[in-house]
């Protein structure tokens, strides 16, 4: 038993052996120079200086950068946490459905990422203009006043990250969705749970591994988005993403970008590692 | 009408143009075993669900404990199921899985507690209450379903082909430990198998299934001694059919038959069919007797000459064909003395068959397709 074992593991690490390449080339060593460089000093013109320093750090928690990466959180956990309440019901119903009927909406999810992100989100500016159907449809009907915007504001930048995220929770739902078997829904109902009951008590946790996933999937390009804030945001809609291009592209401060790249990774793992913390002890839990 | 405690009332289901089940009725008394048996497809499993509430019928009414309950939803019924592959919900112990039903009650913990301890010991499951469903073996997986659908006091308890997921030898053991477990509860079951071993076995009284309507309902006894239809007849065990018309009434109860290719046989005629009425006789082979000297000849008894076509020994007893005539008749010898030191009945040989009129049976109902589930059709 015991060299069956150790056996397996010689195999797992073989097997794991080029995606452990894979993430030591473009992951680990990208993230630990982006560290480096956001230790280094540099000069208003953008070039590098001798020595160390960690000025760059203390300026990324300098009281006028806190409402930004607060906004970046808290706008990330929004948007996830809707994408999550909009793709349970979806992939629940789509489980349900025929076949048929099944690719049709599975289709009908993916098809968006035919057209480019980037025509998707100028889509959304057109749509929301204040010359736009929608907006003077609002207008009439008093929703905002006549000098208001639906655009360049967080909320649209809430409300596009949805739109664009939102296959990429609805997939993952639906994959553990069909492997659900409906029948413990019934069982449930005999033996006394109410529909709604039924389904937050056994649906909702079989469907677990489904929902860390979408969540990941959501979280982590939120926290990192920049196109979207840039484009339907306004000035008060700013995220982490944002300030990175920005001191990487017009300050050209690369170790100001590196600092804020370094911070981002933090936000971005931090979440993950819990994520996983959870899997690991929900899986204990089982064995 | 006391003792029905579970009535169905004229159901009828149709699933698109499929008629699952058509006009069914019959009641369940309190505290029996009450099988459902039929083949697979035959509408066994959403007469079950119809009474849990899963399915909801076209037609008709079921009446539990003198409840109206066909409009309740599953969650408002008191009848429990036991599902056929046991849906044990797979995130969730031993003990959470047999505790869902009383937690969503909403009894109160020290009650819950120990109810799960008293059903833990029933099942002798409680060295396993910490384990999750996939770490369980079939028939360990089988009695918390049991359990799970127990400990809620069902009215009535709706078990769906429980048994079919387990392998013969286990399967022969948790049928009695179901019926211990019927013997220390007292619920009533509402039995549901394919398995005529099965049903016979644990059932006070079994419904025969075919395509949606009940043949017959009885004893297992009265099922197996006295069916009513040649479906019956062929799928309970294994018969002989003959087919004749009513030529000769030798008393009150005994009439003699003439089948159109088969010498006159006398048969026990309890109906009273009168001379001409075109009648069909099922006999079982264990009632038929066979032997290679002629036995002693009463005037009622049928007596036919044969060549035996084929023999199985399976131990405790033979199984002969033999053909008389056209027909191919099926024959079971129990061995109740010592084989060995009989002369045999060998293959080929001449032998004499012969049976008491009471023991062949006038049916109600004749279809000839019901031949085709007979080992041999005749
Ligand atoms: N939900 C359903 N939709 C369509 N047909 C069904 C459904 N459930 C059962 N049937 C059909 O009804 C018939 C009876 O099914 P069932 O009650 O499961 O039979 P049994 O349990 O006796 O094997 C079968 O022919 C089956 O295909
Ligand atoms: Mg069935």
């Amino acid at each position: 038993m015991k060299s069956d074992s150790s056996k397996n593991k010689i195999t797992e690490i073989l097997i794991s052996a080029p995606t452990l390449s894979w993430l030591t080339v473009f992951f680990l060593i990208p993230t630990i120079m982006a560290i480096i460089m956001a230790l280094r000093p540099s000069n208003p013109y953008g070039d590098l200086l001798p020595g160390w320093t960690l000025e760059n750090f203390k300026t990324i928690f300098s009281p006028i950068y806190i409402s930004v990466v607060w906004r970046t959180i808290w706008v990330s956990i929004l948007s996830t946490i809707i994408c999550l309440l909009f793709s349970v019901p979806v992939g629940y119903y789509m489980a349900r459905l025929s076949e048929k009927f099944r690719k049709i909406i599975l289709f009908l999810v993916i098809v968006p990422f035919w057209t480019n992100f980037l025509i998707r989100i100028f889509a959304w500016k057109l749509i929301l203009n204040p010359d736009g159907l929608i907006h003077k449809t609002f207008v009439f009907l008093g929703i905002i006043p006549s000098g208001g915007s639906l655009i360049y504001n967080t909320g649209t930048v809430i409300l596009v990250i949805i739109y664009t995220y939102l296959p990429f929770a609805i997939l993952p739902i639906f994959a553990a969705a069909e492997r659900f078997d409906f029948k413990l829904l019934e069982a449930a109902r005999d033996l006394g749970a109410t529909r709604w009951l039924a389904f937050l008590h056994i649906f909702i946790p079989n469907i677990s591994k489904g929902l860390m996933a979408a969540a990941a999937m959501v979280l982590i390009p939120c926290l990192g988005s920049y196109v979207i804030p840039d484009l339907v945001g306004g000035t008060n809609s700013q995220m982490v993403g944002n300030l990175i291009a920005n001191q990487a592209f017009v300050a050209r401060n690369i170790p100001m970008a590196a600092a804020w790249s370094t911070l981002l990774m933090a936000m971005i793992l931090l979440p993950l590692g819990l994520i996983l913390c959870v899997k690991i002890l929900l899986d204990k839990n089982k064995d | 009408m006391m003792n029905d405690f579970l009535i169905f009332e004229n159901i009828s289901k149709k699933f698109g143009k499929q008629q699952v089940i058509n006009n069914v009725t019959f009641p369940v008394s309190k505290g029996e075993v009450f099988s459902l048996l039929g083949p697979s497809g035959c509408g066994k499993t959403t007469l079950l669900r119809i009474c849990a509430g899963l399915e909801e019928p076209d037609n008709g009414r079921v009446i539990l404990d003198g409840k109206d309950i066909t409009d309740f939803s599953p969650n408002k019924r008191q009848v429990n199921t036991v599902f056929q592959n046991y849906a044990l919900f797979p995130h969730m112990t031993v003990r959470d899985n047999i505790a869902f039903g009383p937690r969503t009650a909403g009894w109160n913990n020290k009650k819950i507690a120990s109810e799960v301890h008293f059903f833990l010991e029933l099942i002798q499951m409680s060295e396993h209450k910490n384990k999750y469903p996939h770490q369980l073996s079939g028939g360990q997986r089988q009695r918390i379903a049991i359990a799970r659908a127990l400990i809620n006091r069902p009215l009535v308890l709706l078990l769906d082909e429980p048994l079919a997921a387990l392998d013969l030898k286990l399967r022969q053991r948790m049928l009695i430990e179901l019926d211990t477990i019927h013997d220390q509860i007292g619920t009533t079951f509402l039995f549901v198998t394919h398995d005529q071993s099965e049903a016979m076995s644990i059932s006070d009284k079994i419904a025969v299934m075919n395509k949606g309507v009940i043949e017959q309902i009885g004893t297992p006894a009265q099922i197996y001694e006295a069916p009513t239809t040649s479906f019956v007849a062929a799928f309970i065990g294994d018969t002989n059919f003959f087919e004749g018309t009513v030529s000769e009434m030798i008393n009150s109860e005994i009439s003699r038959i003439a089948p159109s290719d088969f010498p006159e046989i006398t048969v026990y005629n309890d109906k009273h069919l009168s001379i001409g009425t075109k009648v069909y006789l099922s006999i079982r082979p264990e009632k038929l007797n066979i032997a290679k000297t002629q036995p002693n000849t009463d005037k009622l008894i049928n007596i036919f000459k044969g060549t035996v076509e084929d023999i199985i020994y399976l131990g405790s007893m033979t199984k002969f064909w033999v053909t008389t005539q056209n027909y191919k008749l099926s024959i079971i010898k129990q061995h109740s003395s010592f084989l060995l030191d009989e002369e045999p009945i060998r293959w080929k040989d001449e032998v004499w068959i012969s049976w008491n009129p009471e023991h062949g049976y006038l049916l109600d109902q004749y279809a000839e397709t019901d031949e085709n589930l007979l080992t041999i059709p005749t």
